[in-house]
């Protein structure tokens, strides 16, 4: 009982180290209008996007009933909440709102069927735009659509279940913390899998209790906290960074020799962009080694060497004595 | 002669069994690979294994450590200044050459000598030096949120995990040295008889 509630705990402190770290340098209100800089960054939409701000950017709004010739304080449905300072951090940070959303939201009361309005994806702005090929958005869209995601709900499912539009950053690409990244990329997953609120959106299935379905996992918290949730849990595949191709439970990876070897497949998933490192002072795999320590994976050749000689000699010496044992009786 | 009690005896059988689970695991782990090569026994497998041997062969060792603290067992291990290194050569000079040439042990098993100088120095590292540092370093292993993160600039497990393969590496290098030796008595095989009954035959090495 205790242990699950020190689990539950754990797994709330790594959300709320996400969020945390989210919330670091958000001062965009600097005069530099530079997209590629999250911190100093200003967009030439600010004013604009004030507009939606004012209401969606907070908790609880104001309108003026001029039925009534009332003043009204509401709260903001939760859903429709934006946070300027994720947004503005955000891979997005330089639309307008009315980019992606109809011009008409800027009347108020805003119009029903706007509700109704479509939704572009990922790859209706970024496929087949030279600008964004090195992400190679046509095979993530084609993994994504394989996925077990997808195949699931197809109706319900888009990039923004896991990537929301108004505060996604890339992450690994980008990161110098590859345990920032780790905690990053899998509070994506836990937004669904350990909020049943979430889940219960796409999915009809009973509650799945993610630590219990771990338990065989030895020391839980620190492959949690060392390893993203795909690094098991989706195909790997060559031609993009991040694999989008979520594989069915039944495929996910369970064999532990599978990181924990000389050909570790954290290589070609966590490791992937910066495995160029691939030896560092004698360790194989050691690019492994500048965050995290994988036995197994990280094995160092020079002890490798020196081991052999040492027992190679031992060897030897006892052949000898043994010989000399045979012969000099 | 009467030299190793029962206490000694069991422990020490039980520690050899231990170790040869911890060698085979340790290696499996260390060495394992997408496919389980000949002689390794899988990661899961090795990790759970060498988990289990691991706290049982840190509980023989307290045992070890208790009885040679209340028994007169102990005094085996106390190694004297006095001509240390000239005992030490003499006995590696008896090992190397004297042997072959039919030369008396310069130091034969009494009651009170039950180590020659190099049999002692050997014991007193490797059950005083390594296998603290093996089992400290071990338990940092199995409960990785006790290890410091880093140290001087280095990671803190890396250094955990060098210290323990390091340690288990002389102690399997001892493992096998110890047995050959252990051929040296009166006949190959009589001192390994003598682990069993608790009597030593004379005349050995």
């Amino acid at each position: 009982m205790i242990s699950t509630a020190i689990r539950h705990l754990h797994l709330l402190l790594l959300i709320n180290l996400m969020t945390s770290i989210s919330a670091v340098a958000s001062d965009y209100r600097k005069a530099i209008t530079d997209p590629g800089d999250s911190i100093t960054f200003i967009s030439p939409f600010y004013e604009d996007n004030e507009r939606c701000f004012s209401c969606h950017g907070q908790k609880t709004y104001e309108y003026m009933n001029e039925n009534l010739e009332l003043k009204v304080k509401a709260l903001m449905f939760s859903e429709r909440v934006i946070d300027r300072n994720k947004f503005y951090q955000s891979n997005h940070k330089s639309f307008s709102c009315t980019d992606c959303h109809s011009a008409d939201y800027v009347k108020f009361p805003h119009p029903g069927e706007l509700r109704m309005e479509g939704m572009y994806n990922c790859i209706d702005c970024h496929g087949g735009d030279e600008k964004f090929a090195r992400f190679n958005f046509e095979e993530i869209e084609s993994e994504y659509k394989k996925s077990t995601h997808f195949q699931l709900e197809k109706e319900g499912f888009s990039c923004w279940k896991c990537h929301g539009p108004h505060d996604y950053k890339l992450n690994i690409r980008n990161s110098t913390d590859i345990k920032e990244a780790i905690i990053y990329d899998n509070n994506i997953c836990l937004k669904c899998h350990s909020n049943f609120d979430q889940f219960q959106l796409l999915s009809d299935r009973d509650e799945i209790n993610i630590l219990q379905k771990h338990d065989w996992l030895p020391n839980q918290e620190s492959h949690f906290k060392s390893v993203r949730c795909i690094e098991c849990h989706s195909e790997i595949n060559d031609t993009i960074l991040v694999s989008h191709l979520i594989e069915p439970v039944e495929k996910a990876v369970r064999r532990c020799n599978e990181c924990h070897s000389q050909n570790s497949i954290l290589m070609s998933t966590l490791y992937k962009f910066q495995s160029r490192e691939q030896r560092k002072d004698g360790f194989l795999n050691g690019i492994i080694l500048n965050q995290s320590y994988v036995i197994g994976a990280n094995r160092n050749e020079y002890l490798n060497i020196i081991s052999l000689l040492i027992f190679g000699v031992v060897v030897v010496i006892i052949g000898i004595h043994v010989y000399f044992r045979l012969t000099r009786k | 002669m009467y030299l190793y009690p029962i206490w000694v005896r069991l422990w020490h059988l039980f520690n050899a069994i231990l170790i040869l689970v911890l060698i085979v695991t340790g290696i499996s782990m260390q060495y394992t690979d997408k496919q389980d090569a000949v002689l390794m026994i899988g990661f899961a497998r090795a990790v759970k294994w060498h988990n289990i041997a691991a706290v049982l062969l840190t509980i023989n060792y307290i045992f070890f450590v208790t009885g040679n603290l209340f028994t007169d067992n102990g005094r085996f291990y106390k190694i004297r200044k006095e001509n240390f290194i000239s005992d030490l050569w003499k006995q590696m000079k008896y090992y190397s050459v004297g042997m072959f040439k039919g030369e008396k042990h310069p130091f034969p098993v009494t009651p009170d000598r039950k180590f020659n100088p190099l049999q002692k120095l050997t014991y007193v590292l490797a059950m005083y030096v390594s296998f603290p540092l093996l089992i400290i370093s071990g338990l940092g292993l199995l409960f990785p949120e006790t290890v410091i993160s880093r140290f001087l600039g280095i990671s803190g497990m890396i250094l955990t995990d060098i210290l323990h393969i390091t340690m288990g590496f002389f102690l399997s290098v001892f493992m096998i040295i110890h047995i050959y030796t252990c051929t040296l008595g009166a006949r190959p095989t009589s001192l390994f008889k003598s682990m069993l009954s608790g009597y030593h035959v004379s005349e050995d090495h």
